[in-house]
């Protein structure tokens, strides 16, 4: 498949992958790890002036088993990072990560005992969304990036 | 029949439910000792969210706490704004401004609105009602654009300041603010009629999750859980702070404090705070903002003119602005108080009496430096009593800044709501409580 012509039998191939890409970037079933403030604009962003419906994200299920996407929403301290890594854990693969908010990038302002400094040190990350918290318009940003992304990755089959 | 004995042990079943459970919003772990479907014992485990608040205020200047008192109650972050402010302002003995006053309460009410429409709208979806949450959150990006536009952010705003609020409001905010407050009406209304009599709601929430009153008292209950419990006690009525003692305003009681009631009396509560806002707007009298609004190059020219008269009499200890002038005129101007409130920025740019009283308030080891003492204040925030403790040891960081957050009063009684009921009313209660992790764990 790899010495693939666009005349040549790889030729199928390389359209299945993007046709995978596009049916996978357009449903994608969010699991919302809210702990803290973001999850206010979470929860603005899915409802209706924003809507990430129309992004194809709109339905987020509570079980890692039928997830795609991990929505890290808010402060992880260290109390909790052993259950988000287990959620991770426990998530199919294909899987992806949004870090949503600036604490979770970094650990934010919250530099002190109690907080990760940033959840990319338990379990990788596709997707920074800083800000504190995040505009609705910066989170549809980031899920039209990870939708790229997902389109453009190596699909797994 | 006689019952057979038992060939087998009995014994209840231990449920774990969260701290990552779908009907929980915020994070908290409940384990759950259930009889069947029956609830036997709840122990709640909390500490998910500890963002060491209070270890962080004692690292930080008396200003720089506002950004993580906004992360205390995110979903009505101005109440604690202004309820630290308010706090420091006692400590310092200031007064703020008429003005001022009447912001803090449009902002307040605004925050409490947007406050009672999450809990509302979230315990609403956690049942099954999608519609409602969607309404609410609808109206609540109305508020939020009011916020916006006075605040320049949605949600953590750090509008407060010590002396005052960050700046005026917008000239037009009234015209814009009463379009809002019309349409969050008619979501109220809508969702009056599609919950209140509803027949699934009604049966989920009434005699669900009885809060007595002796309860309530001897476990501290404030706020709405405490009213719905039939408790007449709401900080803005039994010691009025800001403006509320003249504002026209109900507090609305429960009989039975239970699920049915809490939602009823934060219904009327928004309705309340609508009339607040109203009222407050109508009244709104003009003036500074900030305890010393009078630019210093002001306050100069009429100090070497002696044309003092007119400036209000404040006792200051330190005025950097005057210093290098003659004594006869030190003595003749009843200089602002200039201990904490920043010049504004063109003050600080075009003068050098500005720049000074920037720099005094914004370098480390200087800046706003309370008298020694310590103090209490509280506001009634969307939750209940919001206290804060802050203690001064005359430094220019705080000694102590110690809250009372009303959810953990309201958590600390859970188990009382829970026990004797069935396991799908945990969500039900779980959700008329509002538990605010940021300001539980702090």
């Amino acid at each position: 498949m790899s010495s693939a012509t666009p005349e040549g039998p790889g030729f199928i191939t390389t359209k299945l992958e993007q046709a995978v890409g596009w049916a996978r970037k357009f449903s994608i079933f969010q699991y919302p790890f809210v702990t803290a403030c973001c999850g206010m604009e979470y929860m603005s962003s899915g409802a209706s002036h924003y809507d990430f419906d129309r992004f194809g994200a709109g339905l987020p299920r509570f079980s890692p088993r039928q997830a795609d996407v991990l929505f890290v929403v808010g402060t992880i301290s260290h109390k909790i990072a052993p259950i988000l890594r287990m959620v991770y854990d426990q998530m199919c693969e294909p899987k992806w990560v949004i870090a949503f908010g600036v604490c979770t990038c970094t650990g934010g302002f919250y530099d002190n005992y109690a907080t990760v400094q940033g959840i990319d040190t338990i379990i990788p990350v596709d997707i920074y969304i800083p800000g504190c918290p995040p505009r609705p318009e910066a989170v549809l940003d980031g899920l039209m990036k990870l939708q790229t992304r997902i389109q453009n990755q190596k699909q797994a089959l | 029949m006689a019952a057979a004995a038992p060939t087998h042990e009995v014994r209840n079943m231990l449920i774990n439910i969260g701290p990552s459970h779908p009907a929980m919003h915020g994070v908290i772990r409940l384990i759950t000792e259930l009889d069947g479907e029956k609830v036997v014992k709840v122990q709640a485990e909390i500490g998910y969210l500890h963002r060491a608040f209070e270890k962080s205020a004692e690292n930080s200047s008396w200003t720089q706490v506002m950004p993580y008192t906004d992360r205390l109650n995110y979903v009505s972050p101005l109440i604690n704004n202004f309820g630290y402010c308010a706090a420091v302002e006692k400590l310092l003995g200031i007064e703020i401004t008429e003005r001022c006053k009447y912001i803090r309460v449009v902002m307040s009410e605004v925050s409490r609105i947007t406050d009672h429409l999450t809990c509302i709208a979230a315990s609403a979806m956690e049942m099954g009602a999608m519609t409602v949450f969607l309404y609410f959150m609808k109206a609540r990006e109305f508020l939020y654009e009011i916020v916006e536009d006075v605040t320049g952010a949605r949600l953590t705003i750090s509008y407060g300041r010590i002396g005052g609020v960050k700046g005026d409001i917008p000239e037009n905010l009234g015209e814009k603010l009463e379009g809002a407050l019309k349409k969050v009406e008619k979501e109220l209304y809508e969702v009056d009629r599609l919950l209140t009599r509803n027949r699934i709601w009604v049966d989920r929430t009434r005699d669900i999750g009885i809060l007595t009153r002796e309860d309530a008292v001897s476990f501290s209950v404030t706020g709405p859980m405490a009213r719905a419990s039939g408790i007449n006690y709401d900080v803005r009525k039994a010691h009025p702070y800001l403006v509320y003692d003249r504002m026209d305003f109900d507090v609305p009681l429960g009989e039975k404090g239970d699920n049915y009631d809490r939602y009823l009396v934060r219904m009327e509560e928004m309705r309340q705070s609508i009339r607040i806002i109203r009222q407050a707007m109508r009244e709104m009298p003009g003036g500074p903002v900030t305890v010393d609004a009078l630019e210093s190059f002001d306050l100069v020219d009429k100090a070497k003119m002696g044309r003092t008269t007119g400036l209000v009499n404040v006792l200051t200890t330190v005025e950097p602005t005057l210093s290098g002038m003659e004594r006869p005129f030190h003595d003749r101007v009843m200089p602002q108080d200039r201990r904490v409130v920043l010049p504004s920025k063109d003050d600080t740019y075009s003068n050098i009496e500005g720049l000074m009283n920037h720099f005094k308030l914004i370098m480390d080891y200087h800046g706003i430096r309370p008298p020694q003492g310590d103090t209490y204040f509280a506001v009634e925030a969307a939750n209940g009593e919001l206290g804060f403790y802050v203690v001064s040891d005359g430094k220019d960081r705080p000694y102590r800044v110690r809250v009372r957050p009303p959810c953990f009063f309201n958590m600390a009684v859970l188990h009382k709501l829970l026990e004797g009921y069935m396991v799908a009313d945990i969500v039900a209660t779980f959700g008329s409580i509002n538990m605010i992790a940021g300001e539980l764990d702090r």
